[in-house]
């Protein structure tokens, strides 16, 4: 899909670098709201392209980090179990819950299974029909179609012994959150593309409308991302609010509806925890009644431990783009990938594991 | 942690490897030769300089496009020894045989370390096989151990690494790893995807015999180009600078890295090497490299630099500057 | 949070469909793009085409931003 040449890129990102500090005459805060943006931006050195008065700060758009520790014992309680496999994407194994992770208990026998797939756990399931598989459905509104899909394929081949532990989370919910608390100025949004792939363009029209912040939804290409930070800067001196959509090759306005009706079977609204900024109305989904006997914590019993917080770490701050980073007294010392203590390192697309890999403020040129 | 264990991930080469190696073994068995943790060992015997190393194989599958595990076994030690800075000469096989293994797969596996012992000039002179219970190993493992000559008027070590020395690579990086994890997570690979293990004695050797003045070499197997950078920058106390457009990743690689969520920097390879120099050799390193079938695309992907000491920088496709970390912990298939 | 990669579909039976990356194959899922037809360009995530890629439109975005760096010049 790639037709652009290296020098055509080279020209079209010096153009946007050229007229986003051109525009960007006082400092503006921007967010990346999606986790995926979070490790493009760092991947491709995107931050040292932009002037000083542009600042980046990360959202709560990580699933993994979002996931409270609460979701993770209830994992490791259930991989406990001598009859389960509980299988996930590799993203979630190493997240430490209040005592233990996935990756320990496979350590010390629990049956993990890696998949790329949710379809996968149902060939483990039909390959296994003495055992239960639980799949650890984490994610937002890209994901948790593939999830609810699942079920449907689950329910069509007569499969008894598969459940999903859901603790899916909604975006635009989220974006409401913080922004009526207005703990942290922001001034434009990068929307998540894949997301929005999902969604399209309307459940964010809230933004420009009652918050009057702009937003664009944009890709992951270095390129979608710094021309979507000048669409935003361009907005912002214009004095305007509004939503543009850089992304059309891959978001019409309205979205995937047969991926929403999908969604619409298997899983209904519900008030759903966040690490970081609490309960949200109707930030999550649950499993319908219709469903029930594919969720797990309806359908299976379970003894989960108390659930602890690491005291002194900051990862809702990270998560509320309150605190950077660097202003927790873990991070680097106490908290590094290797041996992370909140999720926002663990994770992949953690603000904390993305600033430590790609070495904000540790790399000089 | 009071009752830590071993993680897959502490097998990963990337730092968990290297935190485990420097806490448990290094203290036990440390000595000058060791604890230079190079490729393999520089000792002195009966008067000879010789190049000593060791590993072991449990690759799976034990068959794959462009090798399988025979094949591996001979050129990881091989290769090891090489970048050493030394003629591979002998080199031991223990095999860890599971019970009901397919005494065919056995021949086939021999085979074809046969054929590359012969390609790399070295003799299989001891070995030891065990068998053990269904169960208790999954089909076969093999470890090889090797000896080799260190290679007169040569000196290869990571702390040789100098600002302004040039970084050279061979070839494409990652299609071992993705040729092996071809079977994995449902990707069909198309046929021009194949391990790139190969004995790289000869192409070294010829680089040394024209360039004896190569100051680091290295191959980078487990944990990818990304952590051995890391490894020598740390080592030597100086910085490196590469050149993430200059780094070759053949598409269909950089397709299942997409698809997957990983980072060809981190991918392992079997048959690639690389090679610091002062720049004013650079070009004859290249030209003697490109004339070997195993170094056709060698070129320039970076540089030494004088600081930030111990850390590598990668300069983007885009023009931004960031750190190149070592790896943590297993690349897994990811969704976010 | 959503890693999602453009892939072609050269086959397809019923809901399952092969797509295909720089000759990287795998089996994926239509029952989120019921409608998605052979030698178009779809959006791949964990195991599902998810959206199609509007190459007419890729391009149109494509140009937009090359005119406006011409201009600039």
């Amino acid at each position: 899909m790639k037709s652009r040449s290296r020098e055509e890129e080279h020209r079209l990102a010096a153009y946007f670098r050229g007229e986003i500090a051109r525009l960007a005459t006082k400092p503006v805060r921007l967010m990346e709201v999606c986790g995926t943006h979070t490790v493009a931006i760092f991947k491709a050195g995107i931050r040292q392209l932009l002037p000083p008065e542009v600042e980046l700060v990360s959202g709560p758009g990580c699933p993994v980090c979002v996931t409270p520790n609460g979701y993770l014992d209830t994992a490791v309680a259930f991989s406990r179990q001598a009859d389960v496999i509980i299988t996930t994407f590799g993203d979630m194994l190493r997240v430490p819950g209040s005592s233990s992770s996935l990756a320990a208990e496979q350590a010390t026998g629990a049956d993990i299974r890696i998949v790329y797939s949710p379809l996968d756990s149902l060939e483990i399931a039909a390959a296994n029909p003495g055992k239960k598989v639980i799949f650890l459905a984490v994610g937002f509104e890209t994901t948790a179609p593939t999830a609810a899909a699942t079920v449907l394929a689950a329910e069509q081949a007569g499969l008894a012994n598969f459940y999903v532990l859901s603790a899916h989370k909604l975006v635009p919910p989220a974006l409401r959150a913080l922004l009526t608390a207005g703990e942290v100025q922001v001034d434009g949004l990068l929307l998540p593309g894949h997301v929005s792939a999902i969604i399209g363009e309307e459940p964010y029209g809230f933004l420009a409308r009652e918050y009057g912040v702009p937003a664009v939804i944009t890709g992951f290409e270095p390129l979608d991302i710094l021309g979507a930070v000048y669409l935003l800067v361009k907005r912002i001196a214009a004095g305007e609010a509004a939503l543009d959509n850089e992304y059309r090759r891959v978001v019409p306005p309205a979205g995937n509806p047969a991926a929403l009706a999908v969604l619409d079977k298997v899983y209904g609204e519900a008030d759903a925890a966040w690490r970081g900024l609490g309960v949200i109305p109707a930030s999550g989904l649950a499993v319908k009644a219709a469903y029930r006997r594919f969720d797990a914590l309806a359908a299976l019993p379970v003894t989960v431990e108390e659930t602890k917080e690491h005291p002194g770490c900051r990862c809702g701050e990270v998560l509320r783009g309150v605190a950077r980073p660097a202003d927790c007294p873990l991070f680097g010392t106490a908290c590094t990938p290797e041996k992370p203590v909140g999720s926002c390192m663990v994770s992949v697309e953690g603000t904390c594991a993305a600033w430590y890999k790609y070495g904000a403020g540790r790399w000089q040129v | 942690m009071k009752d830590e264990r071993i993680l897959l991930a502490h097998g990963s080469g990337g730092k968990l490897s290297h935190d485990l190696v420097a806490r448990v073994m290094q203290p036990a068995f440390a000595n000058p030769a060791l604890d230079l943790m190079h490729d393999g060992a520089r000792v002195e015997a009966a008067g000879a300089k010789l190049a000593f190393t060791t590993d072991s194989y449990v690759v799976k599958p034990l068959f794959f496009a462009g090798g399988d595990i025979g094949k591996l076994a001979v050129c990881g030690t091989v290769n090891d020894l090489a970048v050493s800075g030394a003629t591979p000469l002998y080199l031991s096989a223990g095999f860890i045989i599971e019970e009901g293994f397919p005494v065919a797969d056995l021949r086939r596996i021999v085979a074809s370390m046969r054929a590359a012992a012969e390609e790399a000039g070295v003799s299989v002179v001891t070995g030891d096989t065990k068998v053990v219970e269904k169960g208790a190993v999954d089909g076969i493992y093999i470890n090889t151990a090797g000896i080799g000559a260190v290679i007169a008027g040569t000196d290869i070590s990571p702390l040789n690494a100098r600002p302004g020395q040039d970084i050279i690579l061979n070839g494409p990086i990652g299609d071992h790893a993705v040729a092996v994890m071809a079977g994995r997570h449902g990707l069909s690979l198309p046929a021009s995807v194949a391990s790139d293990c190969a004995p790289l004695a000869g192409m070294i050797k010829a680089v040394l015999a024209a360039v004896p003045q190569v100051a680091v070499l290295r191959d980078p197997t487990r944990g990818g180009l990304a952590t051995t950078l890391n490894e020598i920058a740390a080592q030597a106390g100086v910085g490196i600078m590469v050149d993430e457009a200059a780094i070759p990743v053949r598409p269909e690689v950089q397709a299942v890295c997409d698809i997957l969520g990983f980072d060809p920097l981190y991918l392992a390879n079997e048959g690639k090497a690389i090679i610091f120099v002062e720049s004013p050799y650079s070009e004859e390193v290249i030209t003697v490299m490109r004339a070997h079938p195993y170094g056709r695309e060698a070129r320039v992907i970076g540089r030494v630099t004088p600081a930030p000491a111990g850390q590598v920088g990668l300069r983007t496709g885009i023009g931004g500057v960031r750190l190149l970390d070592m790896l943590v912990g297993d690349q897994l298939p990811r969704i976010c | 949070m959503c890693l999602a990669v453009p892939a072609k579909i050269v086959d397809r039976k019923d809901l399952m469909a092969t797509v295909e990356v720089s000759g990287v194959t795998r089996q994926v899922s239509l029952m989120l793009l019921p409608d998605a037809k052979v030698g178009e360009f779809v959006l791949i995530h964990a195991g599902f085409a998810i959206q199609t890629v509007d190459e007419e439109e890729a391009k149109r975005t494509m140009e937009l931003f090359e005119e406006m760096a011409a201009h600039e010049e």
